[in-house]
Formats: structure tokens, C-alpha cells, sequence
């Protein structure tokens, strides 16, 4: 073999163990939540659906999954819209003090979310939100609201701002203007951010269990257990939170693949 | 790209013209005040609340809005609170510097040793840990570990084992690994990608070998996205709970586990909202650093 195959090789092999760390936490989420036996160890005790059974049967977790649905659904309606204005706003104008005005759009998610729920908490204690799921979408909206943006923007940069001109110069209202031309444009990327923002928020568990009070999200019931022994339902709240957000992710991602295949077609 | 605009060519009356102009500034209103209102509203406000209320006091139980600095120099004076500013602040460098070392190789491969369809592939498969439950991650892996789990399984016959990481810095450390090597990968794989090929291939016409290709050529060109990634790990580890809780087991505790222990049950959130503030302003003072390092010397340079 020569040198430079034998270097590929071990660049490769290694790879692939940095692969195999971050991926076999969840496979093994994925694999035991269908094991028989309660302790997940080798060898495998046999194929059973009783850990799925069990959570089903639970209504904490049912309660939990309902609330994290109603979230995540809100959540990303709200936070698509507000990622497209700021987005847009980036996009077509020019004024002072914009980069303030983008950096507090963009800036949540460097700030650690237990600060932002520790934050929200003492808030909303005041006004009254904490302990409700109201509570809970505010500040799942802060957070998800940047990535919405990021992805609209992206698509924005591929539309020449003259077409949004010559709109106007043919006398289109900037109003029809937006529902004309800029909406349909952003299609893929506003169905993109809605499929991410509801994962995030679905996923999210760190400002939910400050903030949640009684009304727990999924996550925050999963938090919740692992403070208790060891159970295999955990693996199956896992494989179903799991199978749920890579569902929106895979969305999201088709919708983008259609997106920038069409952009390099359109520039090759 | 977005430059102001241009009259219409056909121009409309001076009447028109004003409407027009009103309906131009409510169409942008409606559209760039919600952002800003919400952001201001549900981050700016709720992190100045937080700031605020470091001055306050709790007296027999209740919080009162006060001027005291009795908070920061209780906090700052506390050995508790010290320790586990060093130990969050510790832990987390290493953990930058091992995801960012660990991560290095495979971002390569990733980036120079495969085909761009695979490349797309792993980059997207990277961003699937994202979306996976991180507290279930971190239970898998605490399964991994635990006396009887997978990995002292196949250790203890070999006579490696019992290999004991749960409840320890160690298993606090592989837990931000976990949280963080992903992103780092993802990163570095993106700095590394965008180094311009023909810079490589010119230091390997010169006859320069390939570790010092990568070290005088490859590293330079992508300082900044390497930076970048490291600073990311910093700051995910820095302020996780997760980890530290269940794969640390809390001892010691952590900046986060601090707010959380104060805010949850010790319902001191005055103490707890110091330590807060606290993590803000090491995390502002360690990006901007990074930025200056990042961005430093080639500005020197230009």
C-alpha cells in the first residue's frame, strides 16, 4: 500500500471514531428503547414495545408531549414571521443604528439559556407569564426567532433587489410588491424556518424547566427522570423526540436542497 | 445591497407622492418593529431585570427592590462560588482545546479527503445531534459508563477496567464533548473547506511536506473559523447544566448548577442572578478576546 492510501486510510478509520462518539449516544437511545431487559447492557435481552406502552400509558408524559406540541407550534409561526421582517428589513433597508437592530435579532442564542431562563423566570414572575405555556413560547420565540432569520436571509441574498424595483416602478404598492414577489421568492426558506424553529423549541429544555412551572414540556419531564433510576422509557421518549425532530429537520433541509440547487443551476 | 431608492422613473405627483411616502413608512414599521419590540421586550428587558435585581435583597423571604451590594459581595467573596468559577471556567477551556484538537483530524478528512457528495452527507449528518435530545444523549452515555455498562463490559475482561468516569471532572468533560464536538467539527470543516486550494498546492509544488503545509499554510489561512469553533465549545460547556449534573454528579458544582440549585431551591434569585451576570461578562470579555485573536495580526499585516 502506498503512503498516501495509508495516510487516507488512518485519516478515514479516524473519522469514523469521532462519528461513532457522537452518534452512539444515539443509536444506543434508539436500539435499547426496544430491549426487553430494563438494565441497557449487552448481550440484548430480546425485541419488546413494552417501554413505549409504558409511556403511552402515562398521562405526565402524555400532558408533556401535548404541551410541547402546542409550544413548538406556536412558537414557530411567531418566530418565522419575526426572522422574515427582521430578515427582510436587513435585506431592503439601510439606516442608523441597524446593526444594533440585527444584533439584538441575531443575539439570543450566544447568551447560555439556563442566564436566559433564570432571566425569563424573575421576569415573567413579575407579569404574570411564569408557570404558564405562554410563559414558555416567549422565550422559545427569543430564541429560535435568529435562526429563522439566518435562513431567510440566505434566501434573500439570491433575489436581485431590482426585481423588488421594478415592482414599484411598474406601480405595485410595496405591499402587493411583498405578497407578489418577496413571499412567494421565500417560500422554501419560510417553510425552512418554520420546520427549524419547531425543533428547536421542541428540543428545547433549559428555559422550559425554569419557566414551566406545573405545565412541563416533554424535555423537561425527560430532566425530570433521569433525577430517578435508571428506565428505559427514557430511551423511548428519546426515540420519539428523535423521529419527530429529524422529520422537520429533513424537511427543512429538503426544502433548502431544492433552494440552492435551483440558485446554482440558475448561476451555472 | 440594500441601497436607498431610487425615485420612480415615472414620476407621480407631488400629493401622490407623500401618500406614497406615508404608506412606505408604514409598510416598513409593520414590518421592522415586531423583531425589535419582541427581542427588546422578552430578552433585553428580562436581562436588565436580571442585572436590576442583583441589587436586591430578600428580606424574610421576599424579594425587595433594594441598592445593596450586600449580593456581590456575598457571592464574591464566597469560597464556593470562587471554586466553581475556576472549575466551570477550567473545564471548559479544556474542553475547547480537546474538541478542538480531537476535531481537527476529521474536519480534514472531511474537507480535503472525500468527495463533495460525501462531505454534504457528513455535514448534514452532523447536524443531526442538534436535534436529538441532548438530555437523552447525555443518559446514553451515562448507561455507557456506569459499573455495569457497555464499556466496563468489554473493559473488565481485558483487565482495563472498572474504568470509573461518572461522577467525576473526567465524565463532566465527556459530557461537553458530547454537546460540543459536533458544532466543532461542523466549524472547522467549514474554515477548512474554504481555505483557497490553490494556496495548498502551491506549498506542496515548493516542496513543503504535508504537516508543515498544514501548519504554515492550512492552520493560518483558517485561523479564524478555527477560533470560532474553539470559542463555541467554550461557551456551550460554560454554561451547560446537563452534563455536570448526571455524568459530574454535582461535586463539584458548576457555575450553572449554582443558578440552578440557588434559583430552584434555594429561592435566593438575587445570589443567583450576581453569579448570572457573572457568566455574561466572562463570556463577553473571553469572545472578545477571541475576536482579537481571530481577527488581530492580519490586520496588523494588511
Amino acid at each position: 500500500m502506498s503512503m498516501a492510501a495509508l495516510r487516507r486510510l488512518l485519516l478515514v478509520a479516524y473519522t469514523v471514531l469521532v462519528f461513532a462518539f457522537i452518534f452512539a449516544p444515539i443509536v444506543s437511545t434508539i436500539v435499547f428503547s426496544f430491549n426487553a431487559d430494563r438494565f441497557p447492557s449487552l448481550p440484548w435481552g430480546g425485541f419488546s414495545l413494552q417501554w413505549y406502552e409504558a409511556i403511552f400509558a402515562d398521562a405526565t408524559i402524555q400532558r408533556g408531549l401535548i404541551n410541547s406540541l402546542i409550544v413548538a407550534g406556536v412558537t414557530c409561526v411567531i418566530a418565522t414571521f419575526l426572522g422574515f421582517s427582521a430578515a427582510y428589513i436587513d435585506y431592503r433597508y439601510r439606516f442608523l443604528g441597524k446593526s444594533v437592530y440585527l444584533a439584538l435579532a441575531a443575539l439570543p442564542p450566544t447568551v447560555p439559556v439556563v442566564i436566559l431562563g433564570v432571566a425569563l423566570l424573575t421576569f415573567e414572575g413579575r407579569v404574570g407569564l411564569s408557570g404558564t405555556l405562554q410563559g414558555i413560547i416567549v422565550g422559545h420565540v427569543v430564541l429560535s426567532t435568529p435562526f429563522a432569520m439566518a435562513l431567510v436571509r440566505m434566501r434573500l441574498a439570491d433575489l436581485d433587489p431590482d426585481i423588488e424595483r421594478a415592482a414599484w416602478n411598474l406601480g405595485a404598492s410595496p405591499w402587493a410588491t411583498m405578497f407578489g414577489v418577496i413571499v412567494p421568492f421565500c417560500t422554501p426558506a419560510i417553510l425552512a424556518a418554520i420546520f427549524l424553529t419547531a425543533a428547536v423549541s421542541f428540543d428545547e429544555f433549559m428555559i422550559a424547566w425554569f419557566v414551566s412551572g406545573v405545565n412541563e414540556t416533554l424535555p423537561v419531564r425527560v430532566l425530570a427522570m433521569l433525577q430517578g433510576q435508571v428506565s428505559p422509557r427514557i430511551n423511548a421518549i428519546g426515540a420519539i423526540v428523535f423521529g419527530v425532530s429529524i422529520t422537520l429537520v429533513v424537511l427543512a433541509q429538503l426544502l433548502l436542497g431544492r433552494m440552492s440547487g435551483r440558485a446554482a443551476r440558475k448561476k451555472g | 445591497m440594500s441601497e436607498p431608492l431610487p425615485a420612480p422613473a415615472t414620476g407621480p405627483t407631488p400629493l401622490k407622492a407623500t401618500s406614497r411616502r406615508a404608506t412606505g413608512a408604514r409598510f416598513a414599521v409593520f414590518w421592522g418593529a415586531p423583531p425589535v419590540l419582541w427581542q427588546a421586550a422578552f430578552f433585553l428587558v428580562p436581562l436588565g431585570f436580571l442585572v436590576a435585581m442583583t441589587f436586591w435583597s430578600v428580606k424574610s423571604f421576599r424579594l425587595t427592590p433594594d441598592a445593596t451590594l450586600a449580593n456581590w459581595t456575598f457571592i464574591l467573596n464566597a469560597g464556593f462560588f470562587r471554586n466553581a468559577y475556576v472549575y466551570t471556567f477550567w473545564l471548559s477551556a479544556l474542553t475547547a482545546l480537546i474538541a478542538s484538537v480531537a476535531a481537527f483530524p476529521a474536519a480534514y478528512t472531511l474537507a480535503y479527503k472525500v468527495s463533495p457528495a460525501t462531505r454534504r452527507f457528513m455535514i448534514f449528518m452532523l447536524v443531526v445531534p442538534f436535534f436529538t435530545s441532548y438530555p437523552v444523549r447525555i443518559y446514553s452515555t451515562q448507561i455507557f459508563f456506569s459499573p455495569q455498562g457497555i464499556i466496563n463490559t468489554v473493559l473488565v475482561p481485558l483487565g482495563l477496567g472498572p474504568l470509573q468516569v461518572l461522577n467525576t471532572p473526567t465524565g463532566t468533560v465527556v459530557g461537553y464533548l458530547v454537546l460540543t464536538l459536533p458544532l466543532v467539527v461542523l466549524l472547522q470543516t467549514f474554515a477548512l473547506a474554504n481555505v483557497p486550494r490553490i494556496l495548498i498546492e502551491a506549498a506542496h509544488n515548493l516542496g513543503c511536506g504535508r504537516l508543515r503545509t498544514i501548519g504554515t499554510v492550512i492552520i493560518p489561512s483558517a485561523r479564524i473559523g478555527l477560533i470560532v469553533a474553539g470559542t463555541f465549545a467554550f461557551v456551550l460547556a460554560f454554561g451547560d447544566y446537563v452534563a455536570p449534573t448526571y455524568l459530574g454528579g454535582s461535586r463539584p458544582p458548576t457555575l450553572s448548577i449554582l443558578i440552578a440549585d440557588q434559583v430552584k431551591s434555594g429561592n435566593n434569585w438575587p445570589r443567583a442572578s450576581v453569579v448570572a451576570v457573572m457568566m455574561i461578562m466572562t463570556l463577553m470579555v473571553v469572545m472578545l478576546v477571541m475576536i482579537g485573536l481571530a481577527y488581530g495580526r492580519r490586520k496588523e499585516r494588511a
